[in-house]
């Protein structure tokens, strides 16, 4: 019994909902292997996986920032239009205006900083609802962007495709993969040895709970076997393609807000507006500052999110990020965030936004239609959250449930690293 | 005189909350035609009563019968009594400010013709119930536009629109000024003559002496008498005897405390209701804290001293008039609650559930959320810091629970106050604000709580304890406010107060009588 209690401690240190994430997590394996089948190893090769993270990174870098309004009790339709709004004038700057594309960028993460600030404005210290505030915000900058761009494509220069839509240049010798991805394979797995030892170290010095050595061996083995998988795969693609440019952004993203919003004041602070406003005030936690950096932070990652898009797409259009803002949203709750806030993960975010993913993928691999696409998805979305609620409520046996077994709601923790997507 | 025969009688009414026992074998009867009061402290279980008479708390729920009209009822739901003729008035007014007051009469009970709602019956029969109840205004006016004295009323056309003849009243004048409270009580001996008897429950006691035929006094979930007035008159005096009645028993730890300088005062306390700006909820209170001292304050539900102690903890209750708090000889500025923390301020709210704890987080993480700040640098938690911290104040309070990764949810009442504490004795207070902190927890952790406050004050802290239960004042104070409408009526040395004395100067039957 206790062994199957250790074996659950793989994933996470088995003391926080990470458990709620491991059923995601199942879920999510269970889909790429389904689809892998069904496809006959399309799915599961270098050149699809490339563009799955090329396809997806924008929304999942909208799921970072989503998932913490999400938890602050808000929500953010405007992204979308933002992202859009933003592409045009950053495609602008540089096609009509000459603007160096560096430059660009950062007026671009400038422009997001302002939407932000006016969209934090009216939610925290006016105090109208987020979902008011960004539905006015989603109509107004999708006419901003048709308006600054005469409802026309506006083309970027192939310096600023290269820098956000590229890849890895091919150094060093040739060993038939991409040297500077098999770098980041590796980086990656001492990172997770060094985490896993500092863990056991800290753990014995408080004198925290300890998973059995087998646990922290299997779970390391498991862990690494599956980075150097995807650096092969990823490094092992048709030669001039590597990891790409977007995803290590959002790796780097993922890293940074997971640590944001797990060990940083701000981030207690998040979850404690989310979790219980008045409580938290009566804390000293100033809820209007928090619920303003949290939007204004939303506004900033889709302008980031926008800027990734026209470099892919090598233009700024009118329909640029149209429905974006429901992927997101619809990642963080397969992600198992909480409509009522306080509950929330960014790599949970992550998991959820790279089922959808994989869904999207899968069917279009095998040639299904769009529209079905799109039921299936819908479907899936209910699902997902109707078995969390379900188990929540009853308590009784249910599939995350069997996984997981003990509930447990504390919306903190992740320990499933998912930094090699 | 012979008695009139009675509309109701309960019977051996038994209430039972987990790990609580709100009501044991209660007996009530109320004779027809009657006002019957019923009074007791808070917390005795008057409002657990009148719930399982209205059918909040289902048949089922209770053991004990209820007879009424001479027939035991088994009430499933309020529907069920209301149907009965069995209505309740409570203190939150169930009334709709966006709709009209015809509206609101038959909210739940329409007047309709052919499945839809007839304007002109509801507005005909509205006009009606409110002259019945002595009301003028236009049906068709907003409940929000009219004042809360006129709501009440609205309120008791709702009951008579129900044809009630039982009325039970929870508190009716708390929120209104005298004349309206005068108004209201005419109004209830006005329908007595209608046949219409009532249950009211009200801390007033003068009111109660001016309009009650019978008065049950309930204390720790026992009927202890019923008085009758044409069997001898009952007066205020009667009534608080009969109230505070128990003995003091040593259910209270040592006090270890040595009582030093006076550091912490506040003077000329003036704040404003939050919504309405005609109402004061501290009138110009003025009270001081020594080192080492635990200050009751003692006063009925709506006093004040939520509010007091809310507003004194950055600005968190109601709008700031005018006041000086002085700590150490220098008065301090306090404006939010971030500032009430940097200068040793702590407050135990009275709400764990609502405003002390986020229920979603688990139990180190909550020790340390008011001043994250301590363990932190750079803005960077320190989580084995964390661990550590937390497992001290685990032992130290004795926490029980397995592991401190657990959820707060999980704990028991008395072990998630515990963590209440540990979180603000994390953030090194000077002036502790204790308000109910063992409301809801059983016998044995309320001892431990009491230890925990008396080594607080040992540490040289200045405890203010707000309390509804007498005997936990009695047994842990050094010195007692009394407050009553938002104002201090008294002071008191722990040698000089007994039950009687603090109730009296809490309803303010005696106006200020000797400062301590």
């Amino acid at each position: 019994m206790s062994g199957i209690k250790d074996l659950k401690k793989i994933f996470g240190n088995g003391n926080t909902s990470s458990l709620r994430q491991l059923g995601i997590l199942v879920s999510l394996v269970i889909i790429i292997l389904l689809f892998n089948g069904l496809t006959d190893g399309l799915t599961i090769s270098p050149t699809n996986l490339i563009n799955v993270v090329q396809q997806n990174s924008y929304i999942l870098i909208l799921a970072i920032g989503m998932v913490m309004v999400i938890i602050a009790g808000h929500i953010d339709l405007s992204v979308g239009s933002i992202a859009a709004f933003t592409g045009i004038i950053v495609a602008k700057l540089m096609n009509d205006f000459h603007v160096p594309w560096g430059l660009a960028i950062v007026a671009g993460l400038v422009l997001g900083l302002i939407i932000g600030a006016w969209q934090g404005f009216w939610v925290a210290y006016v105090g109208i609802p987020a979902f008011i505030v960004t539905l006015a915000g989603m109509m107004l900058f999708r006419g901003l962007n048709q308006f600054v761009g005469n409802a026309d494509s506006v083309p970027v220069p192939d310096g600023y495709q290269a820098l956000l839509s590229g890849y890895l240049p091919e150094v060093g010798p040739d060993t038939g993969y991409n040297n500077l991805t098999l770098l980041l394979g590796i980086i990656a797995i001492a990172a997770v040895i060094w985490r896993e030892v500092r863990a056991r170290r800290t753990a014995v010095r408080t004198g925290a709970e300890l998973a059995p050595i087998w646990v922290a061996i299997l779970r390391l083995v498991l862990l690494i076997a599956i980075i150097a998988f995807a650096t092969f795969m990823f490094a092992g693609g048709r030669v001039g393609t590597s990891f790409p440019n977007s995803g290590i952004i959002l790796v780097l993203l993922v890293l940074i807000y997971s640590f944001v919003t797990r060990r940083t004041i701000v981030g207690r602070h998040i979850y404690a507006v989310g979790g219980n406003k008045r409580a938290a005030e009566l804390s000293g936690v100033k809820a209007k500052r928090i619920n303003f950096l949290v939007m204004m932070n939303m506004s900033m990652l889709a302008s980031l999110a926008g800027m990734l898009y026209i470099a892919r797409a090598g233009a700024s259009g009118p329909q640029d990020g149209i429905n974006w803002e429901l992927d997101a949203i619809a990642a963080v709750f397969i992600g198992g965030a909480a409509v009522a806030g306080g509950i929330g993960t960014v790599p949970g975010s992550i998991i959820g936004g790279l089922v959808m993913a994989f869904l999207n993928n899968g069917l279009q691999l095998l040639g299904v239609g769009s529209d079905k696409v799109l039921m299936i998805k819908g479907l899936v979305l209910l699902a997902a959250v109707a078995i969390d609620v379900i188990n929540k409520n009853s308590g009784r046996f249910s599939v995350i449930g069997a996984l997981t077994a003990r509930r447990n709601k504390s919306g903190d923790e992740l320990g499933i690293p998912v930094n090699k997507s | 005189m012979a008695a009139k025969p009675n509309i109701l009688e309960m019977v051996n009414i038994t209430k039972e909350f987990p790990g609580v026992l709100a009501l044991s074998e209660v007996n009530l009867a109320v004779r027809a035609g009657e006002v019957h009061a019923i009074c007791g402290e808070n917390g005795a279980g008057k409002s657990t009563l009148m719930k399982v008479l209205s059918g909040v708390y289902p048949i089922g729920s209770y053991s004990g019968d209820i007879v009424y009209q001479n027939e035991v009822q088994r009430f499933r739901d309020i529907r069920a009594s209301e149907a009965a003729g069995i209505v309740i008035i409570h203190q939150e007014l169930a009334l709709i400010p966006e709709l009209s007051i015809a509206e609101n009469i038959f909210l739940g009970n329409e007047v309709t013709k052919r499945g839809a709602i007839d304007w002109e019956k509801t507005r005909l029969d509205a006009i009606e119930l409110l002259a019945r109840v002595g009301l003028s205004e236009d049906p068709d006016t907003k409940i929000k536009d009219i004042g809360v004295g006129k709501q009440q009323l609205v309120e008791i056309a709702k009951a008579l629109a129900k044809q009630v003849k039982l009325l039970i009243l929870d508190e009716p004048t708390a929120a209104l000024n005298e004349t309206d409270s005068q108004h209201l009580l005419d109004l209830i001996k006005g329908l007595q003559g209608r046949g219409i008897s009532s249950i009211i429950i009200s801390h007033k006691l003068n009111e109660i002496a001016q309009i009650a035929d019978s008065i049950t006094i309930i204390r720790d979930g026992h009927a202890i008498e019923t008085l009758r007035v044409d069997e001898g008159a009952v007066d205020e005096d009667r009534i608080i005897r009969g109230m505070v009645g128990r003995s003091l028993q040593s259910r209270f730890p040592d006090r270890i405390a040595t009582v030093g300088e006076n550091f912490f005062e506040i003077h000329d306390w003036t704040v404003q209701h939050p919504t309405s700006s005609e109402r004061l909820v501290c009138k110009g209170e003025t009270l001081h804290v020594r080192r080492g001292e635990v200050v009751g304050l003692a006063g009925l539900v709506g006093a004040g001293r939520t509010e007091l102690a809310m507003s004194v903890f950055g600005r968190s209750y109601g709008n700031f008039i005018s006041g000086t708090i002085i700590k150490d000889g220098k008065e301090i500025q306090i404006k939010s609650v971030a500032d009430a923390i940097k200068h040793g301020i702590a407050y135990v709210s009275e709400d764990r559930k609502a405003l002390g704890l986020n229920l979603l987080d688990d139990i180190k993480r909550s020790i340390v959320s008011a001043k994250l700040g301590k363990i932190s640098s750079a803005g960077v938690v320190n989580e084995d810091e964390e661990r550590t911290v937390s497992e001290d104040y685990r032992g130290k309070l004795r926490i029980k629970t397995s592991s401190i990764d657990r959820g707060v949810e999980t704990l028991s009442g008395g072990n998630q106050q515990k963590v209440v504490l540990a979180k603000w004795m994390f953030t090194d207070p000077d002036i502790l604000i204790l308000d109910e902190p063992t409301r809801g927890i059983d016998v044995g952790a309320k001892f431990e709580i009491y230890t925990i406050i008396q080594q607080l004050a040992a540490q040289g802290k200045g405890i203010i304890l707000i309390s509804s239960e007498l005997p936990e004042l009695l047994g842990l104070s050094d010195r007692i406010y009394t407050i009553f409408e938002g104002a201090i009526t008294n002071e008191f040395t722990a040698e000089n107060a007994d039950p009687e004395l603090l109730m009296k100067s809490m309803t303010a039957t005696q106006k200020k009588a000797n400062a301590a």
